[in-house]
């Protein structure tokens, strides 16, 4: 039991039942979906970027603890940053599900290291952050993690 | 063998005397079943393993599994064209699965049973021989809102091919086909039915013969997806009366890579192959090539014939069982089962047919499917979770997924128990 509680602390609780930043921004420029299919997750993430800089970003969807608490806690480390930035934390955020090394000070999203040792979560954990890097792009596309 | 272990009813009270007798008879003879099956006695995680997976693939008994490792290490060869002993022995082995299916099924001929790789492969097989040569634009194939995707895309891919149409017959909520629906979709358009016989989702065991009636009155073949039949219902397709029947070795208690298409001789003779190669031929030069007869007109290539080897073993071991017994008792799982998880609070069983074979699925308000599952997996319990290949009737019932739970012949009530444990857990956890 100590295994899933490395997996579900109770930040990604909180994160999973009060969600930040949910919902859909008006004045959005960007906008990307992604699915899950293997398990039903759906995320729709809106955002707004001026001057390569993402000044407000709001996920709406349905999905599992893991994959909601990610794009909740996503959403609140990105907001502000560039979108190299973005991209780069991305990067580093899928070293960190999967068991790489993480030369970066990943601050709250430290909490979903505990993915690695559940190989068949990574998808829900990086399902927003696939969403994000299609947003950012606005590449007109459903995301899937397939 | 403990007091807890077999049933007493939930308020405590003593079932009379003869309702025990049988309940111990019944948890002894599952015991003896269960040393069988050499993967029941692995632990994960520190716990024994509790495996509710059987829809999605069934573990296999020591004696299919010694059955291909005899072949390899005895009898090896290629079957049907060779001179040697051994390709004889091969040969021997190979067709006296195809006898054994003949009659696990009551077909009437050996040469109705067709060896492929699976469900999948043999409706592919009906949809492109079958259908390819025979259908046009403007012509109609049913199937049902619950099929699986491998009774759903091989009929939109021919649809694609040839302008045919999909008409879909409809589910209601308790997870049953709607007949009425169904009888007025059949049309003189129709030139094909396809319907599951048994629902990998919901459970729901369709009135397969009523079906058949209405589009044999109409002069209309019906294909019958048995995957999830096959192990837990007897199926006899002379009285079904179906055209086709299509079903998995993996999911009947043998090895995967093989599996049968069941057809009538009249229509399999009609049918032009599926794929060309070696065994399918009679002669073949660069002026013209004939083809073989049935079965071997529709088995290019050299077959699965270990896993042949093995799926015969299975039939044996059903056989000697009796499926009788089998139905029995995953049906008296089922009802246990049933019960005890309908009233756990905020879940929703999804798919209350009056008619099921031992399958549930359920969601739960709050807690996603795949976070149950992860919780149920760390207690060494296998569910599946998701679409289950039914992404359609996903969407009828308005779920992303579902959890489901699938039983077969060696799961056992306190393994229910421990299910339904676990479940009320995963609530606490994450509600």
């Amino acid at each position: 039991m100590n295994d899933l509680r490395d997996l579900y602390q109770d930040m990604i609780f909180d994160h999973y039942r009060q969600p930040r930043n949910y919902g859909c921004l008006e004045h959005a420029n960007h906008k990307a979906e992604g699915y899950n299919p293997l398990c039903g997750d759906k995320v729709t993430l809106t955002l707004i970027l001026k001057d390569g800089v993402i000044h407000d970003l709001k996920f709406e969807g349905t999905g599992c603890a893991i994959s909601t608490a990610s794009a909740s806690l996503m959403t609140e480390s990105l907001k502000g940053k560039t979108a190299e930035e973005a991209l780069s934390i991305l990067e580093e955020f899928k070293s960190l599900v999967t068991g790489a090394t993480v030369d970066k000070d990943m601050g709250k999203l430290a909490v979903l290291a505990g993915v690695q040792a559940f190989p068949q979560r990574v998808k829900c954990a990086t399902l927003a952050w696939h969403t994000l890097q299609a947003a950012l792009k606005s590449s007109a596309e459903l995301v899937t993690t397939e | 063998m403990k007091m807890g272990e077999f049933n007493m009813n939930k308020h405590g009270a003593t079932s009379d005397a003869s309702t025990v007798e049988s309940e111990i008879k019944n948890h002894l003879l599952v015991q003896h079943w269960r040393k069988d099956f050499p993967i029941l006695h692995t632990s994960l995680y520190g716990k024994p393993l509790v495996y509710f997976d059987n829809a999605a693939t069934t573990q296999k008994p020591s004696i299919v599994i010694e059955a291909e490792n005899h072949y390899y290490r005895h009898i090896n060869a290629n079957v049907h064209r060779g001179i040697h002993t051994l390709s004889q022995q091969a040969t021997e082995a190979f067709e006296a699965t195809r006898s054994k299916l003949r009659q696990f099924i009551n077909a009437r001929y050996e040469h109705e049973i067709i060896f492929v790789r699976g469900t999948t492969e043999a409706i592919n097989l009906v949809a492109q021989s079958y259908g390819r040569s025979r259908f046009k634009a403007g012509d109609e194939i049913i199937i049902s809102a619950m099929e699986h995707h491998s009774n759903i895309v091989p009929w939109q891919i021919l649809c694609q091919q040839t302008g045919a149409v999909l008409r879909i017959v409809p589910v209601s909520d308790a997870g049953e086909l709607d007949i009425n629906a169904y009888q007025d979709l059949l049309n003189p358009k129709t030139k094909l039915v396809a319907i599951t016989h048994v629902s990998n989702t919901l459970g729901s065991i369709n009135p397969v013969k009523t079906i058949i009636k209405h589009a044999h009155a109409l002069h209309v073949p019906v294909l019958l997806d048995g995957a999830q039949a096959i192990a837990h219902i007897p199926v006899d397709v002379q009285d079904l009366d179906c055209d086709f029947y299509a079903f998995s070795s993996h999911k009947l208690y043998g090895p995967t890579g093989i599996g049968v298409l069941y057809g009538k001789a009249e229509l399999l003779d009609e049918m032009p192959p599926y794929q060309g190669g070696g065994d399918m031929i009679s002669s073949v030069s660069f002026e013209g090539t004939t083809y073989n007869k049935l079965p071997y007109k529709f088995e290019a290539g050299t077959p699965n014939i270990a896993g042949t080897v093995g799926l015969g073993a299975a039939v044996d071991y059903l056989t000697a069982i009796g499926l009788d017994a089998i139905v029995k008792h995953e049906q008296s799982l089922l009802s246990y089962a049933t019960e005890l998880i309908a009233n756990i609070p905020e879940l929703c069983i999804i798919g209350n047919a009056r008619h099921k074979t031992g399958i549930i699925s359920w969601v739960m308000a709050g807690v996603h499917p795949h976070d149950i599952g992860t919780f149920l997996d760390r207690q060494a319990i296998a569910v599946r979770t998701g679409h289950h290949c039914t992404m359609p009737l996903m969407e009828r019932f308005g779920v992303p997924a579902t959890v489901r739970a699938s039983f077969a012949l060696y799961n056992t009530k306190n393994e229910v128990d421990k299910l339904v444990s676990a479940i009320y857990q995963a609530r606490e956890l994450f509600k």
